[in-house]
C-alpha cells in the first residue's frame, strides 16, 4: 500500500511541477515569486505575465532575451537532482516504480539487477553535490521570504498570507536539506573520533535528531513548494486576493 | 486459555517439498516457536528446525512466517487472527537442509573475507582507551545476533542468486561500518567494500532495517554512512584533487 501512495503522490508532483515549470506566467506577484521561478536567470523575467498583465519579476540577465521558454528550466535541474538522489527518494521511487523490490521479502519482477554500480544510478553517489547547490537555493528562497515582509510598494512592514506560505516554505527546504544524510556524513558522520571533535560532534546529534525525521521533512517540503507556487500562481493570475494581516 | 491453532509449514529438502497443514493446541501468551515444538511434539517429530535460547538472542530460529523473515521465538501468536492458519517456511535466500533449517554458511563465508581490525601504531595492542561517545556509535552494531533475516530479506541475493559471489549483505556491511568508524583501527576498506564486496548493488531499500529484530538502524546508521565514505574516496573531486596534493582524504 506504502509504495502506491508514494507513487501516487510523486506522480501527482511531477505532473504538477512539470505544467508549472513550462507554464512560463504566473509565478510573480509583488512580493511573492514562485519558488520554481528563483532564482530567475533570465531576461524574459523583466516581463513576466501574470494574468492579463506583464510585471517585472526579480532576476540577474544571465540568459539575454534571446532564452525564448521558461526560465524555471535553467533553475530546477537542481532542486530536482537533490530531490532524485535522496537517499529516502531512492528507496521510495525504487520500490514505487522500478519494484525493486516492490516489498520487503516480496520477489522483484527483473531478472538481472545491477543496483547502483552503473550508469546511470552509479551517479546517485553525486548526491552531496546537489545537496551544496540546495543550499544556495535555500538562502535564495529565505530571502525571497524575507522580502516578501514589503509591500507591493517595497515598504517593509506588510505581511500577508503568502508571507507565511513563503516563510514556511523556506522552513521546511532548510530542515529537509539539513537532516540529509550526505549532511549527517559532512557535519561530522565521517569522522573516526567524537571525542576528538566536540563542536562536530554537537552538529552531528543534531543532524542526527533531524535525519530520524528525513522522510517526514521530504513528503512536508516537496508538498509545501508545490502548494507555494500555487499559491503564487493564484494571486498572481488574479484567481484570489492575498489576505493582508498588517 | 487453550486454542487449536492451524499451522501450514514447509516440509522437505534439497530435492523439493511442499506445505503441509497441521492443528496443534496452543496456549494464551505463546509465540511461534511453542507452537512449532507442540507439533514436534505431538504430530511431526522428525520435522527439522533450528532453536536455542527462546528469548531472541542466539538467532537460531529465523524463518518465514507469513512470507515475513522473523524470529519465530518473537513471533507472538497473540498478534496473529486465531481463524487464519500461520505459514512458516525457511529461509528464502539460503539453501534448504530439511523442513525450516537452511544452510546458512554463505554468510560464514562473506564474514571470513571481513578484514580483520588493524590497530595503529600509536597504540597497537590492547587495552585501547576509548571515549564512550567512540564506543557508542559502533556498540549498535556489536548488537546484531546473526539471525541473517537482513541478509535473508535483501533482495540483491533473494531475488538474484547470482549476486551472492559479489555481495556480502547488510550484516556484513555494518561489521565494515563497525571498523571504519573505530577509532583506534587504521585499515581502509572503502575501496574494497565498494568494488569487491559489493556496497553499490545496495539500493538502500530499508529492509534489512525492517527485520532486524535487535532494530539496528542498518541502512541509516551502517550503510548509508558507508556509501557516503566511499563518495569521500571514489566520487568526490575536491578531495580527490586534495589527496593529489599530498593531504590525507
Amino acid at each position: 500500500m506504502q509504495p502506491t501512495i508514494s507513487g501516487t503522490v510523486l506522480l501527482a508532483f511531477i505532473a504538477y511541477s512539470t505544467w508549472a515549470a513550462f507554464a512560463n506566467s504566473d509565478y510573480f506577484a509583488r512580493p511573492y515569486i514562485s519558488p520554481f521561478y528563483s532564482p530567475c536567470l533570465a531576461s524574459i523575467c523583466g516581463s513576466a505575465r501574470a494574468g492579463s498583465q506583464h510585471v517585472s519579476a526579480p532576476h540577474v540577465g544571465i540568459f539575454g532575451p534571446w532564452w525564448a521558454i521558461s526560465p524555471a528550466i535553467l533553475v530546477l535541474i537542481f532542486p530536482l537532482g537533490f530531490r532524485l538522489t535522496c537517499y529516502y527518494y531512492r528507496r521510495a521511487y525504487y520500490r514505487a516504480f522500478w519494484q525493486s523490490p516492490p516489498a520487503c521479502a516480496v520477489g522483484e519482477p527483473h531478472k538481472r539487477y545491477s543496483g547502483e554500480t552503473r550508469f546511470p544510478l552509479i551517479l546517485q553517489n553525486f548526491h552531496r553535490y546537489f545537496f551544496y547547490f540546495g543550499l544556495i537555493f535555500n538562502a535564495i528562497l529565505t530571502y525571497d521570504a524575507v522580502v516578501s515582509f514589503r509591500s507591493t510598494t517595497d515598504k517593509w512592514g506588510h505581511m500577508g498570507l503568502g508571507t507565511v506560505v513563503l516563510v514556511v516554505n523556506a522552513a521546511l527546504l532548510w530542515l529537509y536539506s539539513l537532516s540529509c544524510h550526505s549532511c549527517r556524513h559532512i557535519v561530522g558522520g565521517r569522522l573516526k573520533h567524537f571525542s576528538r571533535h566536540p563542536i562536530r560532534f554537537k552538529f552531528w546529534g543534531v543532524v542526527t535528531k533531524l535525519n530520524s525525521r528525513h522522510m517526514q521533512l521530504a513528503w512536508a517540503s516537496l508538498i509545501f513548494v508545490a502548494l507555494t507556487d500555487l499559491y503564487v500562481r493564484l494571486v498572481a493570475s488574479g484567481t484570489i486576493t492575498d489576505p493582508r494581516f498588517f | 486459555m487453550t486454542y487449536d491453532l492451524k499451522l501450514r509449514v514447509w516440509r522437505g529438502d534439497a530435492s523439493g517439498g511442499a506445505l503441509r497443514d497441521y492443528t496443534v493446541p496452543v496456549d494464551d501468551g505463546e509465540v511461534v516457536l511453542d507452537a512449532v515444538h507442540h507439533l514436534q511434539a505431538r504430530e511431526a517429530g522428525d520435522m527439522a528446525v533450528r532453536w536455542n535460547c527462546k528469548a531472541g538472542k542466539c538467532g537460531s530460529c529465523s524463518a518465514e512466517i507469513n512470507g515475513r523473515p522473523r524470529l519465530m521465538c518473537l513471533a507472538r501468536l497473540s498478534t496473529f487472527e486465531r481463524d487464519e492458519p500461520i505459514t512458516i517456511t525457511p529461509l528464502r535466500t539460503f539453501p534448504v537442509v530439511k523442513d525450516l533449517v537452511t544452510d546458512v554458511g554463505f554468510n560464514y563465508r562473506k564474514a571470513a573475507e571481513v578484514p580483520a581490525f588493524s590497530p595503529s601504531a600509536a597504540q597497537p595492542q590492547a587495552p585501547f582507551k576509548m571515549a564512550q561517545i567512540d564506543v557508542e556509535r559502533s556498540q549498535e552494531f556489536r548488537k546484531c545476533i546473526e539471525c541473517f533475516l537482513c541478509q535473508d530479506t535483501c533482495h540483491v541475493i533473494r531475488d538474484h542468486e547470482d549476486n551472492k559471489a559479489a555481495f556480502s549483505g547488510p550484516r556484513f556491511f555494518i561489521r565494515y561500518a563497525e571498523l571504519e568508524m573505530h577509532p583506534n583501527d587504521d585499515g581502509d576498506r572503502r575501496q574494497l567494500v565498494q568494488q569487491e564486496r559489493g556496497l553499490g548493488l545496495c539500493n538502500i531499500t530499508k529492509c534489512c532495517s525492517e527485520v532486524c529484530p535487535e532494530h539496528i538502524k542498518i541502512t541509516d546508521n551502517g550503510i548509508i554512512p558507508m556509501k557516503e565514505r566511499v563518495a569521500d574516496v571514489r566520487y568526490d573531486p575536491v578531495r580527490f584533487f586534495r589527496r593529489r596534493q599530498g593531504n590525507p582524504s
